[in-house]
């Protein structure tokens, strides 16, 4: 690694980073429990603290105005964001800083590259040296792009989902460039005219370029629902760039670093899949749900759907013991999550048992309902996971559904034709009666109709997710 | 350190990783998304290294670039992650 040493001895700076990864470690596994996931963030803040606190002791620094001005722009920048985004907002967010990570990993795997190959052009960097570099803009470039995309999606600026002729023939095109243009840098061949003279290595960015197209083409074509396994996918890659930004750069704490965010990110990538019953290729190329709602499918609804009142459900909660709600991405669009939590409070001040059944793609990212409930002061002990609350159903009086739709459709086990055939879903039906609070009948993202809603003890409340929940506390809390 | 001593350090971690991060309950996916998030601005030690190197006038503006970019990440990360957990309360609490 570049720069030079200055006054502290020479294991110190060693010492500090693995001191750095073991709280970063210590950190993620408080994360296990969410009475001391707040202390694990702290220890891994510190971490991070140490880590850039002897960085900043042991390197010579020449320019000291750039670089602080650079920590303090970025902190502001970072602090406002976190403070003033809407919880409602926070996929985005999340999303947003995931591309700065990557972002930034490519950027400084360039730097090093032109810092040691810019004066003298010729000199020659170890072949581990360049292809961690080449892998770091690749991936850092993508992930920057991709997160942008995606954030852009998740805030409504970007046409959802976007789809063209010939879109993996041209994203094939840019992942070649990209190769190629790695291959010049590792291999150090010329590249024609004025650019092999060049001291700002021109392959380097030129890769970078390629990655960042790439990244765009990527997501573009992926809907909204799939974005759970996009952010998942994308705070993998932004690991995987620090790390391969460890390896140009021979640092250890960026490698065990980057390393655990990968990992992480990867483990929730192939859960988000699981969840859905689809393989990562499905997910990226696969061009689901994006058939026309619709077509010639026959309607099932016809004659066979019941729907109700608010007064109705006020009543059946006034005699229900057990009752479990069921939210998704439609209670975040409505903000409903503060109605929803009232209505369980005043459900279990009179007696009744109340669960929220999550299921884990249920929103635009993963763990996305939880956070809102918590936000609405929804105590944890009460959302429960896919596994757990499924065999709850038989036991339950009512379920309201609001928001959701796929994930409680049972053609996902009766039907392996359908495109969610073999997905989990929650066993809502085998409940006494489901209530499902929707806006009208109209399919969910896998675009299928729902046989749920003809079911003889199913009966649909229509409207806006939080005017519905708000009219059904203030009947509830009239008639109980 | 050499490649080999790196490629352990990297596969090591994975394991620590993998056995870590599978025992993270779903309810709390969110935060680890945005605190793992935080933890990748670690290239910001890189970023550092090559703002305040003062080399050349390109790599010290990608320097300053770098240094923005990962410490909106590290700073802005661990502090929506905190703003999360602080809501996740349980019924003692």
């Amino acid at each position: 690694m570049l720069g030079s040493t200055a006054g502290l001895p020479p294991a110190t700076l060693s010492l500090a980073y693995l001191v750095a990864a073991v709280l970063f470690i210590l950190g993620l596994r408080a994360l296990t429990h969410p009475r001391t996931a707040r202390r694990g963030n702290l220890l891994s803040a510190a971490g991070m603290v140490v880590a850039v606190g002897v960085t900043l002791l042991w390197f010579e620094i020449l320019s000291p105005v750039v670089l602080f001005a650079g920590l303090l722009v970025g902190a502001a920048l970072g602090a406002w964001l976190a403070t003033s985004v809407d919880t409602t907002d926070m996929p985005q967010l999340v999303g947003l800083f995931n591309g700065f990570g990557g972002g930034a990993s490519a950027l400084v795997a360039g730097a090093e590259l032109v810092t040691r190959l810019g004066p003298t052009g010729t000199a020659t960097l170890p072949v581990e040296t360049t292809t961690a570099a080449a892998v770091t803009g690749l991936v850092g470039g993508v992930t920057f792009w991709g997160s942008l995309v995606a954030a852009g999606k998740l805030q409504g600026y970007v046409e959802d989902p976007l789809k063209y002729p010939g879109e993996d023939a041209l994203k094939a095109a840019f992942l070649a460039v990209a190769v190629i243009a790695g291959g010049a840098l590792v291999t150090g061949i010329d590249l024609p005219g004025a650019l092999a003279t060049a001291t700002w290595v021109p392959s380097y960015w030129v890769l970078v370029a390629a990655a960042s197209v790439l990244g765009i083409l990527l997501v573009v074509p992926i809907g909204g629902a799939d974005m759970p396994v996009v952010i998942a996918l994308l705070n993998a890659c932004s690991g995987l760039a620090a790390a391969a930004t460890g390896f140009a750069l021979d640092n250890s704490v960026l490698i065990v670093a980057g390393t655990l965010v990968g990992a992480s990110g990867l483990i929730l990538t192939v859960v988000m899949c699981e969840s859905m019953n689809r393989s990562l290729t499905n997910v990226l190329f696969g061009g689901y749900g994006t058939g026309a709602p619709g077509e010639d499918a026959p309607d099932i609804y016809e004659g066979n759907v019941m729907s109700t009142s608010p007064e109705e459900v006020a009543m059946l909660l006034n005699v229900a013991r057990r009752v479990v709600v069921v939210p998704g991405y439609g209670m975040a669009v409505g903000q409903a999550q503060h109605a929803v939590a009232e209505l369980a409070t005043l459900l279990e001040a009179s007696g009744v048992e109340v669960v929220f059944g999550i299921h884990p793609v249920a929103g635009r990212m993963p763990g996305h309902m939880n956070v809102l409930l918590a936000e609405a002061n929804v105590p944890y002990e009460q959302m429960e996971e896919l596994e757990t609350v499924n065999p709850t159903f038989a036991q339950t009086d009512v379920v309201i559904v609001t928001g959701a739709n796929d994930v409680v459709n049972p053609t996902a086990l009766s039907d392996q034709s359908s495109p969610i055939a073999g997905m989990p879903v929650l066993h809502v039906w085998e409940a006494q009666t489901v209530v499902v609070n929707k806006r009208s009948l109209s399919p969910g993202y896998a675009g299928i109709p729902n046989p749920l809603f003809t079911y003889d003890n199913t009966y649909m409340l229509f409207g806006d997710a939080r005017e519905a929940m708000q009219a059904l506390v203030t009947e509830y809390k009239e008639t109980r | 350190m050499g490649f080999v001593e790196n490629l352990t350090l990297f596969v090591l971690a994975a394991f620590v990783g993998y056995e870590v991060i599978t025992k993270i309950p779903a309810t709390l996916h969110t935060p680890l998304i945005s605190g793992t998030n935080a933890i990748s601005g670690i290239t910001l030690i890189g970023a550092v290294v090559v703002a305040g190197a003062g080399h050349s006038t390109l790599a010290t503006v990608l320097g300053f670039l770098a240094v923005v970019m990962a410490t909106t990440n590290v700073v802005g990360g661990y502090l929506v992650s905190h703003r999360m957990l602080e809501r996740f309360r349980g019924r003692e609490d």
